[in-house]
């Protein structure tokens, strides 16, 4: 099969890549870019771990067809810091212990984001919506609620 | 593992509708891909072509006009029918419903005429969309057409759509004075698919007292969206009472034609059919009343 261009923007850096149209966004992420992040969880749609930003919103990467990003702009979990210097979003939830293994860890922090971009004083109730495709196993929600309550409510506001 | 296929991309319709007519009988349309993709994933579908049409211009869109009501393109993502102003204001059935649909992640990238052409008796647009009277526009090389959303579904993932033609709209006209349209699903997991769903539209006389016109839409209750028109049929020229209300969820619950599998029995069904029933046209009644 005939593979395909794409030009593709992740985390502010161009990209032209070759690669097999049946390619997913989180394999061209990962394997391609070394962007390993973003992850591979349930790979059908339901759990919400290789959500990235693909022009502003929320996808689940195992569920988009690379070719499908042509043009586009995509963010990871790793354009989240500056460097050593952690978001706010990060630095909460550290502060709150909202991981247990960590595997849901950049799903969240990616819907998280797409949340307090979009509405930057949520309720509990968007919160729970907001991160309702994103699944916990460790079952760390309250924790990972408390996190993004304490930086609408703006206890990270110098640290952004 | 998905199988390889050779991918074309269109940006206009009449390129789409050259390449379905090029590659007839071999490909397969991808737009949102979130339910086409885990069906390719599991090679339960392994088309040779695979034609992209989220990138077509002027599909993308949702108009509302007094005159010809509501209209939605067929790559309108469900997250724009969600965050529409114009559909919270006139239709806001289709916010609740939206609000209950799959994840962020999934609306954000799913569309509303994937869904459709998708023919999951289990989706929740097509129940809604035919409780609101819709009509959907197809258009393939030689000419386009309209068919009412409920000729639309055939069978269990089979739809009207012919080789060659493409879906194109959902459009549903304004609700008539004293009309509320109403929907609901049943399921374990919030905003999973509905182990049972159902839509009701109630259109009361200008006095707000007896019905007069009524749709009760089952979803996941048979192999294509359905309307219970018996049931519908007993509560036209009627005033509504506790009585009435059990006898038409009664008849709609014996009007579905379900499934057993992992999710529930056949019977379980039904109760819950039953249970929805009376409870949606209850609440699109009381919600008729007050209507405008």
């Amino acid at each position: 099969m005939k593979k395909t261009l794409l030009n593709i923007t992740v985390n502010d850096e161009t990209f032209e890549l070759y690669i097999k149209p049946k390619k997913l966004l989180v394999e061209v992420l990962r394997d391609e870019l070394g962007l390993t992040g973003t992850k591979r969880g349930c790979n059908t749609g339901a759990c919400g771990a290789c959500t990235v930003l693909l022009n502003g919103v929320t996808v689940k990467s195992c569920s988009v067809l690379a070719v499908q990003a042509e043009g586009a702009e995509v963010t990871t979990v790793e354009h989240l810091a500056d460097g050593a210097k952690l978001s706010a979003l990060q630095l909460s939830f550290l502060d709150q212990g909202a991981y247990q293994c960590g595997f849901c860890t950049s799903g969240m922090l990616m819907s998280a984001t797409a949340l307090l971009n979009e509405e930057p004083k949520p309720t509990r109730e968007d919160i729970k919506e907001g991160i309702h495709g994103n699944i916990c196993r460790c079952t760390g929600y309250n924790s990972i609620i408390r996190a993004i309550e304490a930086v609408a409510e703006g206890k990270y506001r110098e640290k952004r | 593992m998905i199988r390889d296929f050779n991918y074309l991309r269109a940006s206009t319709v009449k390129e789409a509708l050259d390449l379905l007519e090029q590659h007839k009988d071999d490909y397969k349309i991808i737009c949102g891909g979130q339910s086409l993709l885990i069906l390719m994933r599991q090679g339960l579908v392994a088309p040779e072509y695979l034609i992209d049409i989220k990138n077509i211009k002027g599909l993308n869109t949702i108009n509302f006009d007094r005159k010809n009501g509501l209209r939605i393109g067929a790559t309108t993502t469900h997250r724009a029918v969600e965050k529409s102003p114009l559909i919270k204001k006139h239709y806001s059935v289709l916010l609740d419903m939206e609000e209950n649909l799959a994840s962020i992640q999934t609306r954000n990238w799913g569309t509303v005429g994937g869904n459709l052409a998708h023919g999951d008796p289990a989706g929740d647009p097509g129940p809604v969309f035919i409780a609101l009277n819709a009509a959907v526009k197809m258009a393939n090389k030689e000419r386009e057409r309209t068919l009412p959303l409920e000729e639309f579904f055939i069978d269990y993932f089979e739809t009207a759509l012919e080789e060659g033609e493409l879906l194109l709209e959902v459009q549903m006209p304004i609700p008539p004075p004293k009309t509320a349209t109403v929907y609901e699903k049943f399921n374990i997991i919030k905003n999973e698919l509905g182990i049972v769903s159902v839509a009701a539209s109630i259109t009361l006389d200008e006095n707000g007292l007896s019905c007069k016109d009524a749709r009760v839409v089952l979803g996941a209750a048979a192999p294509t969206p359905k309307r219970a028109k018996k049931a519908e049929q007993m509560l036209v020229g009627q005033t509504l009472d506790e009585k009435l209300l059990d006898k038409v969820s009664e008849k709609a619950s014996q009007e579905a034609d379900p499934i057993a599998d992992i999710h529930a029995t056949e019977a379980y069904r039904r109760s819950m059919v039953k249970a929805l029933a009376g409870k949606m046209v209850k609440k699109a009644w009381e919600q008729a009343k007050t209507s405008a």
